[in-house]
């Protein structure tokens, strides 16, 4: 069979297809349809010659063997430091033989690979710093999943995430409609104790244009009402737009780089429209890697920078406790032992291991605080991400990844991680759920409306004094 | 023979070398693509700069990096192995004669005893690297042919020459066998894993580079190797 009704090398970009697929419970048919999958071997090679330039080259060709990045690899490690875990290994022999053969490989070569790419590598991308010769596997991982997509060759979960970006440029089936209802029962809701607030959608020329990840639309609307109430708080002038909210990008985990573009282009087209000074994202880790950091290059843009400066959610946070804007109780700072997850994504890929400190040092009091070993850009990932987490096929490989995060916690010894990262809060609910450890875990909005001193003028007229 | 080799034979080799070497790199910095690498190397030349500078210094420090200080046995190894075999032939009182005759050149040299000490401290580190090569599970998985290779023929000048000197054996044999592998190392260079002696620092500086301006280098601190 050249293609499979459900798993074959064509994008899905009709809704009618993206329901025959999604009605496929686990993907049973589309990975029995992956089995017998051709591959194409022109195109293939057609896309080694036009995209595997001198950096893929050199790294692949230049790596002397020296199994240095063996421990920087948490997968390594909680895999009993399997040889077939070393990071050098798992790129080798998977994206090193495809160029070696020039795409002249196997079904099951390929089938092989999507089990490398998608379950031993999170594109975590913490090998990178431990290779003498500035190897980034996790950047080569990538490269390889993008060969994958274009062969057929992903994940069924990723296969469905991608086609939801290309048919409603949100990770779920998010429509308009859906979100502009979403922000304005979340308004209704939170209006009663927070008289005044909006959510105000379409506004130009504001000072912030709130963008977010799409489950929050879909299944954790408080989230939305969260920020909101925070940005009331605040006295910010913000907006949402009703088009282009949706910052992440589960395509990127696919490696689908065409419906990246499509997804972070509705994203810079709301920017263009409404002109805020700025873009402010929620707490996502790879949805702020594929808004501010990745997003700029795949879409074209030869500064590497949005159209607009796009901050994290934790950088707005820091800029509001460092100007007094949003003042916390002290009486109700954390005076229990809380770690900090530091995301991949933003932390090793963005910087931003100082300020989610800062927040630490406003929202706990200081002897609560407990570092994980190791942390900030040397941190290890949550265990479930690059897509590890909504993979079905992969949960018992994720759920032994979970180990290395889940042993850094304890012995931290904290009852409270404060994650504020998608990715790695699902990954530390798993781990909870998985090992009963006893943790506690949240995202920041929660727990600063919690400890937050509230003005008189903004409390409902019964509780003002 | 012996003339023919250290003149012009020394003459090919380099010209080998330097022409494979910058023929190699030009190669490299043209295949660099800001779109494909995405990475906007020219958009921000200092930051960039400042990224690939920071990026080399730290690899290029014993236990400058995170890397170096995990493992501080195979730092050490790696670092002995690296100096000897590039101090030792490039201030051997013996290669300063040949300069000095054939080309007239002044060049400085280091003692016979340094020049030995080096020299087996080179080949004991080569040794180490090669047991962990042969008995660590996670260097052995990813070690082939080309590895061996590059290996044998970087000992090779090494242990010829420490027999030339030192008069141990046949005199000639190990003076041929000296030369003949050490221009093979030199001639080898861009054809072969020795291209790392430039490619080290072209993928480190863009390595660098990618932290300095894309991956937070520009928003906050530099990067901690």
């Amino acid at each position: 069979m050249p293609e499979g009704k459900l798993c074959n090398r064509k994008p899905i970009n009709t809704e009618e297809y993206l329901q025959q697929v999604l009605s496929d419970t686990g993907g049973k048919q589309y990975y029995k349809e992956m089995e017998e999958l051709d591959v194409d071997v022109e195109k293939l090679q057609a896309s080694l010659k036009a995209t595997l330039k001198s950096r893929l080259k050199t790294w692949l060709d230049m790596c002397a063997h020296c199994g240095l990045c063996a421990d920087a690899c948490f997968l390594y490690e909680v895999n009993d430091r399997d040889p077939k875990q070393v990071p050098a290994y798992k790129i080798q022999s998977t994206l090193g033989e495809i160029v070696k053969k020039n795409g002249n490989v196997t079904n099951e070569f390929l089938r092989h690979c999507m089990d490398v790419a998608w379950s031993q590598c999170t594109c975590c991308n913490r090998c990178g710093h431990y290779c003498p010769h500035g190897i980034d596997m996790g950047v080569m991982f990538g490269y390889l999943r993008g060969l994958l997509y274009s062969q057929g060759f992903v994940p069924w979960e990723l296969k469905i995430g991608s086609g939801m970006h290309r048919v409603y440029r949100a990770q779920m089936n998010v429509t308009t409609e859906d979100w502009v209802e979403t922000c304005d029962w979340m308004a209704e809701e939170s209006e009663e104790e927070w008289p005044g607030l909006t959510i105000p959608i379409d506004v130009e020329d504001a000072d912030i244009m709130y963008t977010l990840n799409a489950r929050e639309a879909k299944h954790y609307p408080e989230d939305i009402a969260e920020a909101a109430i925070l940005f009331h708080l605040t006295g910010e002038n913000w907006t949402v737009p009703s088009e282009g909210w949706e910052q992440t990008s589960l395509s990127m985990f696919a490696g689908d780089w065409e419906a990246c573009t499509m997804q972070v282009k509705t994203v810079y087209d709301a920017i263009e429209r409404l002109r805020p000074k700025r873009v402010v994202g929620t707490e996502c880790g790879h949805a702020h890697r594929a808004s501010a950091i990745e997003g700029p290059y795949w879409v074209g843009r030869p500064d590497g920078l949005p159209p607009r400066p796009y901050i994290h959610y934790v950088e707005w946070v820091a800029e509001v406790l460092r100007t007094g804007r949003l003042k916390i109780d002290p009486a109700k700072k954390l005076k229990k032992p809380v770690t900090l997850q530091d995301s991949c994504n933003y932390v090793r890929n963005h910087g931003l291991a100082d300020i989610t400190r800062e927040i630490m040092s406003y929202i706990v009091e200081p002897e609560y605080f407990h570092e994980m070993s190791p942390n900030r850009e040397h941190n290890y990932c949550c265990g479930g991400g690059g897509g590890f987490n909504g993979v079905g096929k992969y949960r018992p490989q994720r759920n032994v990844a979970l180990i290395k995060k889940r042993d850094q916690i304890l012995a931290t010894g904290a009852e409270l991680v404060i994650a504020p990262c998608h990715n790695c809060w699902d990954a530390i609910r798993d781990l909870e759920e998985e090992f009963e450890i006893g943790i506690k875990w949240s995202f920041l909005k929660p727990l600063l409306i919690e400890m937050a001193i509230v003005p008189d003028h903004l409390k409902p007229a019964e509780d003002a004094e | 023979m012996y003339e023919i080799l250290t003149g012009p034979g020394l003459w090919l080799a380099f010209a080998i070398a330097v022409i494979g070497l910058v023929v190699r790199t030009v190669f490299y910095i043209q295949g660099l693509n800001w779109k494909l690498d995405r990475v906007a190397y020219t958009a921000f030349p200092a930051a960039g700069a400042k990224g690939a500078i920071r990026s080399i210094l730290a690899f290029l420090v014993p236990f400058g990096n995170h890397s170096w200080r995990a493992k501080p046995g195979f730092t050490v190894m790696f670092f002995t192995f690296h100096i000897g075999l590039l101090a030792v032939p490039l201030f051997l009182e013996g290669h300063a004669v040949i300069l000095m005759e054939r080309f007239g050149i002044a060049w400085p040299s280091m003692s016979m005893g340094a020049a030995d000490f080096w020299t087996v401290a080179m080949l004991v580190a080569a040794l180490g690297i090669a047991m962990r090569r042969l008995l660590l599970p996670e260097v052995r998985i990813v070690t082939d042919a080309k590895d061996w290779f590059v290996l044998i023929i970087s000992v090779a000048p090494f242990l010829s020459g420490y027999m030339v000197v030192h008069q141990i054996g046949d005199y000639n044999f190990w003076l041929l066998a000296h030369i003949v592998s050490g221009l093979a190392w030199i001639a080898l260079l861009p054809f072969t894993k020795l291209f790392h002696v430039v490619g080290f620092f072209w993928s480190r500086a863009q390595l660098g580079m990618d932290y300095g301006i894309k991956r937070g280098g520009m928003k906050y601190k530099s990067f901690d190797w």
